[in-house]
C-alpha cells in the first residue's frame, strides 16, 4: 500500500477545504477503498475520511421521499427499509449482499462507487482499461462468467456489483451531491452510471472532489417485491444474475413495474425495454418471456458468460410468477413477497 | 481405585485444546514472538510463469522507509537447488527459492522485502523493478495432451493395473462411455502459511505451518546446507492442512534466507493469493470411463482412465483410479493414468488425493450405469460388491462397504423422498466410499512423575484432528488414569519422530506408538518391584502413582509406588515405536456411504443441499466427537466439489484467474445444511495395534458424487463437469 | 492523543495511517486471538466488535476507529470464564483447527443481539425460513475449512435455546 495522508471531514468543515487531485479518495467505510489499496489497485495519495461526518449517519423522512445519508451503512439501511413496505426491494437486495462484518462497515454512497470485482481488475499484472487506462480488457478473451452482457464495450465488459444499487435503480432513487463549490447536484440514479465505452475508468456522472451526501427515494406504492440473486454460493457471493422487481397488478395487468437486473451489466442494469412490455401487460410466461426478448436483444455474451441470458430469462420469470401469483392471492399487497411480517 | 478397564477411548471427550482455541490463546506459527518482534518479509511475485530474471533494480526498495533487506537470488546465500538431491522424498528435497534467476512458475518469488512492518514491507515491495525474459509456459489442455506415464501414483499404486478379461459384446446389456471433467482446487487451509525462523546461539529456531515435522527439520537441512542436529522446528498448532501443509514452503525458505541474511528473527506469511501460488494444489484431471453390466445388473467391465497435469520437476500424480480398481467385483478392470509435464505452481496432495476426485466421476459413471440399466442406484452398488480384493484377489481385513450402504440407507430414509415445494424437485443420491488405510511407522515418549502426571510427547501434530485429545485418551487407559491428568506435548522436533499428519494414518500410526509407550513405561515400571509385586496393576489415584496386587480372593492389596521406587527416579519415562510390521499386509480400507438430499429450482438451477448422511467403517474410533465432526467437514468438502469449487485458469499467463476467497468459492456455512453420519465401530487390530483406521479422508470421498447422484434424480440432468453450477443444469 | 478503547482500555492510535485495525493488534499490541485469513474481508477470520457491532478488522484503518470500542476474543471471555457460547463450542465442538475460531464465536456473539434486536436477515424474506437456515445465513461470513459448520450452528442454537429459557 503506498504512502499517504489522511484529512478528516466532518460537519463544520467546508468541503472545498479539500483536495479535488485525482489522487485524491473519499473514504467511507473502507470496505472496498482499503481492498483494493492493498492490491496497489487504487493508489491514492490522500485520503479523506468520512469516519467524522456524523451528520450523513442518519435517515430522515417528509411527506413524499426517504432520505438516507451518505454514511448509514449497508446494516442500518437494510433494518430501516425492512420497516417500511414500499422499501422491501432494497432491503432484500442489501441483505443478499455481502455478509454482516461488510454491512455493517459499508456505507449507502461507499456501495454506489464500489468497483467491479472483475478478476483482472483486481490482478495487477494482467491488462485492465478499467485499472489502466489503454492497456487492455483480459476479460474480452479469458474466463469471463461473472461479466456483464449488458452495456459492454470493446474495452471493458466488467459488471458493477452492488445489489443495494440495483434495487434503488428499480426505486428510481435520485443521488443528492455537493461539489467542492458548494453547490448542490440531484441526479437520477438511473442516470449517475457511465457504461465504459472508451473510457471504463470512469464510473459514474460524479466530477472530481464531487461528495455524494444523501440518496433519497420517493414514497409510492410498489407492491409487492422480490429481490432474487443467483450466485455461486448461496450466501457471500457476488451475482450472476439478480434481479430486483416490484410491481401491483390491477384487473390482472401489472402497472408500477420496477424492475432491474444485477450481474448482467456494465452498470446495475435498468431494463426500459423490458418494462415497456410489462407495464400494462396481463403477466404469463409469454409476456415475460416477451420482456427478456426485447431487453436481451441487445445483450451480447464472450464465451464464459453464455449462460446469462438463459439465467436471467429464467430468473426473471420466476421473480414476476412468483410476485404474479401472489398479488393475484393477496390484491393490494405491499412489501416482501416472502417472509415480511 | 480407577474402574480397572474403563475406556476413555472412543468416548466424546471434549478437545483438551479446546479452551486455548475458543479464547484465542492457541498460537500458531505466524504469532510466535522471540525476545525482538520479528521482522517481516513480504514476496515480490513474479508477474511471468516460466523464464529467466534480466534485470533486477531493487534501490528504491531497499531505501523505503523500514526496509532492512532485499533478498534476491544474488544475495540469498547458500542454498541447495530446488528438488535435490533426487533420491530423497519430495518432502526432504530442497525446498530452495531465490536460488537462481530461473522463475518456474507464476507468483514465484522474485525477491523477498524484510522491513520492520508489514506496511513497510508490503509496499516496498512494489518499489522492485524486475524484468523476466518468459517462455511459453506448458499446460494440459486436453484428455490426449497427457502422455507422460507417472514413475509413481500417490499411495503406492501402479499407474496403470488390468485384471480379468474383456466381457463378450453378447454379454453385455447396458453401457456407459463417459468423460468426466474436475477442476483444480485447492486445500486453502484459514490460516495461511506462515514461518518465523530465528538463528540462535548458532541453532535455526522455526516456527511454522507444517503436518509432518521430521521431513521438515531434513528438507532445511538440505535446502540450506546446514546439519539437521542445529535445526529446531515447531508446529504446536495448525491452522488447517489438508495436504497444503505435508512440506514445507517458500514461507519457511524465505524467513530462513533472511534471518540468516540479517541475524535477526524474521516472519514470512503468505497472502491469501500468494498461498494460491506459492503452496500446492490440485491438478484438474480428466476422467474417461466406459463401464458395463449384463442383464442380470452385474458389472462386466470397468475402465477408467485418468489424464492429469503434474507440475514440472516435482514427482506427485494422483490414483484417480484407485476406487475403480476397489470398489465392484468386475470381470474387467482396467485403470491408466497418464500426466503431462507442466509450467504450474506445485502439484500435490489436497484431502483425499486420488479419492476426492476420482470418485467424483467413478460414483457418478456407476449412477448412470445403474439408471441405464434400470436398477436402483443402492441396489446396483449392493448387487456388485466384492468380497476379496477385485482386481488382485487379497483378501481385506475388514471389508464394510456393504453394512454402510444397508444401515446407512435405513437411517437415512432412502425410499423416502420429500415434497418438494412449488417451483422445486427434490432429488436422493447414494455414493460408495472405500479409501485406502495406510499405517506408518512413528513413535512417542510418555513420562510419568510421581504426583502420577502423565506427559506424552512425540513431534506429532494436530492439523485440527484431535491429536491432542485422542493420544491423551489412549494414555490415560493405557495407565489407568483421567485424561485431566496427561498433559500432550506435540509438534516440536526435539519430541521423538513420529508419522505426522497426512494420509489419513497419523491417529492409528502415532497412537499405536503411544499405546506402545505406555506399555513400555508400565513394563519399566514393574520391573522395578520386588519380583512377587510384578503382576500389580498400576494405577494413578490422588496425586500418587498406586498399583494394586490381585489377591486370590478376588481383593487387591493396593500400595503406593514410591513404597518401593524411590522417589528420585522419577519421572520416569518409555518411548514406544510402530513400524511397517505393527500392521497387517492384507488389503486394508476404510469404507463408507454417503447419502444426499437436494432441492433444485426449476427456474434457475439453483441447488440447496438439504440433507448429507453417511455411514462409516473405520476401525476403533479413537474419539466420537472429533471423529465426527472430522468426517462431517470431509462431507462438507465433498459438498464444495460437487457444487461450487475450481481454480480457473488463465492459459496465457499460466496464472490463477481466482485466487482468493472471493471467487474461489469454499462452501459457506449457508451452503451446509444437516450433515450427520454414523460409525459401524469394529476394532481392526489387524491394520492397527490400536484397531483404528484412517478417517480424516473417508469423509470426502464419495460424498461429492453423492449429491451430483441426486442432482441428476431431481433433475435428470448428469453434469459430468465440475463443479456442478445452475447454468450448467439449466443448459443440461 | 488519538486513541480507541480495547477490550476496556485505552490504547494509542498507530503512527502509520496504512495500519489497519487487524495489524495493530498483532504489530502493536501483540495480540494474536484475532486472525487474518485472507486480509481482504473475504472470510470473517479477523471478526471483531466496534460498538458492539461484528466486523472485519483487516477492512478498517485503526484511525478510522478512534474514540470507538473495540472487542476482540480476548475480551469476550476468559479461560475461567468463559463466554456461554466459547463453552457451546467446546462442548459441540464447533471447531477443528481452530484459526477461524475466534472470529466465528465473535460473530456468533454479535449474531445473538442481532436476533434479540429483531435484525433481518436474508433468510428472514425466504419462502421457508428455520432457525438453523437463518444463523446458517447470519454466519455465512465467516468461512470455516475444517467445515466444522453444523456445528457451529448447533453451538449457537444451544446458546440461543438457554437464553430463551
Amino acid at each position: 500500500m503506498q504512502p499517504f495522508d489522511v484529512h478528516h471531514f466532518n460537519d463544520n468543515t467546508p468541503l472545498n477545504t479539500f483536495s479535488t487531485a485525482k489522487t485524491s479518495r473519499f473514504l467511507a467505510g473502507g470496505t472496498n477503498l482499503i481492498d483494493l489499496m492493498k492490491l496497489q489497485v487504487e493508489t491514492p495519495k490522500t485520503l479523506i475520511s468520512l469516519a467524522k461526518w456524523k451528520s450523513a449517519n442518519a435517515i430522515s423522512q417528509n411527506n413524499t421521499h426517504y432520505h438516507i445519508g451518505a454514511m448509514v451503512s449497508n446494516s442500518d439501511l437494510a433494518k430501516f427499509a425492512h420497516s417500511e413496505p414500499s422499501l422491501s426491494v432494497l432491503s432484500q437486495a442489501l441483505l443478499s449482499g455481502a455478509t454482516v462484518q461488510l454491512r455493517n462497515r459499508a456505507t449507502t454512497a461507499g456501495n454506489l462507487l464500489q468497483r467491479t470485482r472483475c478478476y483482472y481488475f483486481y490482478d495487477t499484472t494482467k491488462a485492465c482499461n478499467k485499472r489502466e487506462p489503454g492497456s487492455g480488457c483480459t476479460a474480452l478473451n479469458s474466463m469471463n462468467r461473472i461479466h456483464a452482457i449488458f452495456g459492454t464495450s470493446d474495452k471493458c465488459i466488467a459488471t458493477h456489483p452492488s445489489d443495494m444499487a440495483v434495487a434503488m435503480i428499480a426505486l428510481n432513487a435520485i443521488v443528492n451531491t455537493q461539489l467542492p463549490d458548494g453547490t448542490e447536484r440531484k441526479i437520477a440514479l438511473r442516470e449517475f452510471y457511465q457504461a465504459p465505452g472508451d473510457s471504463p475508468h470512469i464510473e459514474s456522472v460524479l466530477q472530481d472532489g464531487e461528495l455524494i451526501t444523501h440518496v433519497s427515494i420517493e414514497k409510492k406504492e410498489r407492491g409487492t417485491q422480490y429481490y432474487h440473486k443467483v450466485r455461486d454460493r448461496s450466501s457471500y457471493a457476488f451475482a450472476l444474475v439478480s434481479v430486483a422487481a416490484g410491481l401491483t397488478i390491477k384487473d390482472g395487468r401489472a402497472h408500477n413495474v420496477n424492475l432491474a437486473f444485477g450481474g448482467v451489466g456494465t452498470t446495475p442494469w435498468y431494463p426500459e425495454k423490458a418494462i415497456r412490455v410489462l407495464e400494462g401487460a396481463e403477466i404469463s410466461p409469454e409476456v415475460i418471456s416477451q420482456a427478456a426478448d426485447a431487453e436481451l436483444a441487445t445483450a451480447k455474451v464472450f464465451g464464459s458468460n453464455d449462460f446469462k441470458p438463459l439465467l436471467l430469462r429464467r430468473t426473471l420469470e420466476k421473480v414476476l410468477m412468483e410476485i404474479f401469483t401472489h398479488q393475484s392471492d393477496h390484491p393490494h399487497h405491499e412489501g416482501a413477497l416472502h417472509g415480511n411480517a | 481405585m480407577a474402574t480397572p478397564n474403563s475406556k476413555i477411548v472412543g468416548s466424546a471427550v471434549n478437545r483438551i485444546d479446546g479452551v486455548q482455541k475458543v479464547t484465542g490463546q492457541a498460537r500458531y506459527a505466524a504469532e510466535q514472538m522471540s525476545e525482538q518482534i520479528p521482522l517481516v518479509g513480504w514476496i515480490v511475485a513474479s508477474d511471468t510463469a516460466v523464464g529467466e530474471i534480466t534485470s533486477l533494480e531493487t534501490g528504491l526498495a531497499e531505501q523505503s522507509e523500514g526496509v532492512h533487506a532485499v533478498i534476491t537470488y544474488k544475495n540469498a546465500g547458500p542454498l541447495k537447488p530446488f528438488g535435490k538431491p533426487a533420491d530423497e522424498s519430495r518432502f526432504t528435497q530442497s525446498r530452495a527459492v531465490l536460488n537462481e534467476p530461473h522463475i518456474r512458475h507464476f507468483g514465484a518469488p522474485v525477491a523477498l522485502v524484510i522491513a520492520d512492518t508489514l506496511e513497510q514491507a508490503r509496499y516496498a515491495a512494489s518499489l522492485v523493478d524486475y524484468t523476466i525474459e518468459g517462455q511459453t509456459p506448458e499446460l494440459l489442455t486436453h484428455f490426449e495432451g497427457a502422455t507422460q506415464v507417472p514413475d509413481s501414483l500417490d499411495g503406492g499404486f501402479e499407474p496403470d493395473a488390468t485384471s480379468g478379461n474383456r466381457p463378450d459384446n453378447s454379454d453385455v446389456k447396458t453401457s456407459v462411455d463417459s468423460t468426466y471433467t474436475t477442476p483444480s482446487q485447492i486445500s486453502a487451509a484459514m490460516e495461511p502459511h506462515a514461518t518465523v525462523a530465528e538463528f540462535k546461539n548458532g541453532k535455526l529456531e522455526v516456527f511454522t505451518s507444517v503436518q509432518i515435522i521430521a521431513s521438515a527439520v531434513e528438507a532445511l537441512a538440505i535446502t540450506l546446507e546446514m546439519d539437521a542436529e542445529n535445526i529446531v522446528v515447531q508446529s504446536p498448532f495448525i491452522g488447517g492442512g489438508f495436504g497444503s501443509k505435508l512440506g514445507l514452503h517458500y514461507d519457511a525458505t524465505l524467513a530462513c534466507i533472511g534471518a540468516r541474511h540479517l541475524k535477526r528473527a524474521v516472519k514470512v506469511v503468505l497472502s491469501r493469493r500468494q498461498v494460491f501460488y506459492n503452496t500446492p494444489h490440485r491438478g484438474h484431471s480428466t476422467q474417461q470411463m466406459t463401464l458395463s453390466a449384463n442383464s442380470d445388473g452385474e458389472l462386466l467391465s470397468i475402465v477408467h482412465k485418468s489424464a492429469m497435469p503434474k507440475a514440472k520437476g516435482y514427482e506427485f500424480a494422483e490414483a484417480t483410479g484407485a476406487g475403480a480398481r476397489v470398489t465392484y467385483q468386475s470381470q474387467y478392470i482396467e485403470s491408466t493414468h497418464r500426466v503431462k509435464d507442466v509450467d504450474l505452481p506445485l502439484i500435490d496432495s489436497t484431502r483425499s488425493p486420488g479419492d476426492a476426485i476420482g470418485s467424483l466421476a467413478f460414483e457418478s459413471a456407476i449412477d448412470e450405469l445403474a439408471h441405464e440399466a434400470g436398477v436402483d442406484p443402492l441396489t446396483f452398488r449392493l448387487n456388485n460388491l466384492p468380497v476379496v480384493h477385485p482386481m488382485k484377489g487379497t483378501p481385506f481385513t475388514s471389508h464394510n462397504l456393504g453394512e454402510c450402504l444397508r444401515q446407512g440407507a435405513q437411517q437415512f430414509k432412502w425410499q423416502h423422498k420429500p415434497q418438494p415445494s412449488k417451483g422445486k424437485v427434490i432429488g436422493h443420491g447414494v455414493a460408495s466410499a472405500m479409501r485406502m488405510n495406510v499405517f506408518v511407522e512413528s513413535s512417542a515418549q510418555v513420562e510419568i512423575d510421581e504426583q502420577g502426571k502423565v506427559t506424552v510427547r512425540t513431534d506429532m501434530t494436530d492439523i485440527g484432528t484431535g491429536t491432542y485429545t485422542i493420544l491423551a485418551q489412549i494414555a490415560a487407559d493405557a495407565l489407568q488414569t483421567s485424561v485431566d491428568n496427561v498433559t500432550v506435548q506435540l509438534g516440536d522436533s526435539r519430541y521423538p519422530a513420529s508419522c505426522g499428519s497426512g494420509g489419513s494414518f497419523g491417529a492409528a500410526s502415532t497412537g499405536s506408538a503411544v499405546k506402545r509407550a505406555c506399555e513400555a513405561l508400565l513394563d519399566s515400571i514393574q520391573s522395578q518391584l520386588p519380583s512377587e509385586l510384578s503382576n500389580a496393576k498400576l494405577y494413578v489415584e490422588e496425586g500418587k502413582v498406586k498399583a494394586a496386587m490381585p489377591n486370590t480372593d478376588d481383593t487387591a492389596t493396593q500400595f503406593l509406588i514410591t513404597d518401593y521406587i524411590p522417589t528420585n527416579t522419577f519421572p520416569i519415562s518409555a518411548i514406544g515405536k510402530v513400524s511397517e510390521d505393527d500392521t497387517s499386509d492384507d488389503e486394508q480400507y476404510s469404507c463408507g456411504a454417503h447419502f444426499a438430499e437436494v432441492e433444485v429450482d426449476t427456474y434457475t438451477g439453483e441447488v440447496r443441499l438439504l440433507r448429507q448422511y453417511g455411514m462409516f467403517s473405520a476401525g476403533q474410533i479413537l474419539n466420537i466427537k472429533t471423529a465426527s465432526s472430522q468426517i462431517k467437514g470431509g462431507m462438507v468438502w465433498g459438498a464444495g466439489y460437487a457444487l461450487t469449487e475450481g481454480i480457473h485458469h488463465h492459459e496465457n499467463s499460466a496464472s490463477f484467474v481466482n485466487p482468493d476467497f472471493g471467487e474461489y468459492h469454499i462452501a459457506v456455512n449457508r451452503d451446509i445444511a444437516e450433515v450427520s453420519l454414523d460409525f459401524l465401530e469394529e476394532p481392526d487390530y489387524a491394520a492397527s495395534p490400536v484397531g483404528a483406521k484412517g478417517i480424516g479422508e473417508l469423509g470426502i470421498t464419495g460424498a461429492g458424487a453423492a449429491i451430483a447422484n441426486a442432482i441428476f434424480d431431481a433433475t435428470k440432468v448428469r453434469v459430468r463437469d465440475f463443479p456442478i453450477t445452475m447454468d450448467k443444469i439449466i443448459s443440461g | 492523543m488519538a486513541t480507541l478503547k480495547l477490550n476496556g482500555s485505552d490504547v494509542s492510535l498507530p503512527d502509520d495511517p496504512r495500519t489497519t485495525l487487524l495489524d495493530f493488534l498483532h504489530q502493536h499490541l501483540s495480540l494474536f486471538g484475532t486472525k487474518k485469513g485472507c486480509d481482504h474481508g473475504q472470510c470473517g477470520a479477523c471478526t471483531v466488535l466496534v460498538d458492539g457491532e461484528r466486523v472485519n478488522a483487516c477492512l478498517a484503518f485503526a484511525f478510522q476507529l478512534e474514540d470507538c470500542e473495540v472487542t476482540t476474543i480476548e475480551g469476550i471471555g476468559q479461560r475461567d470464564s468463559l463466554h456461554p457460547l466459547q463453552q457451546a463450542f467446546i462442548e459441540r465442538d464447533a471447531f477443528q483447527c481452530g484459526y477461524c475460531t475466534s472470529g466465528q464465536i465473535c460473530s456468533g456473539v454479535s449474531l445473538l443481539q442481532e436476533l434479540t434486536n429483531g435484525d433481518p436477515s436474508a433468510v428472514t424474506y425466504s419462502s421457508k425460513a428455520s432457525l438453523k437456515e437463518d444463523i446458517s445465513e447470519r454466519m455465512s461470513g465467516n468461512l470455516c475449512r475444517c467445515g466444522a459448520y453444523p456445528n457451529i450452528v448447533d453451538a449457537i442454537t444451544d446458546v440461543i435455546a438457554m437464553e430463551r429459557q
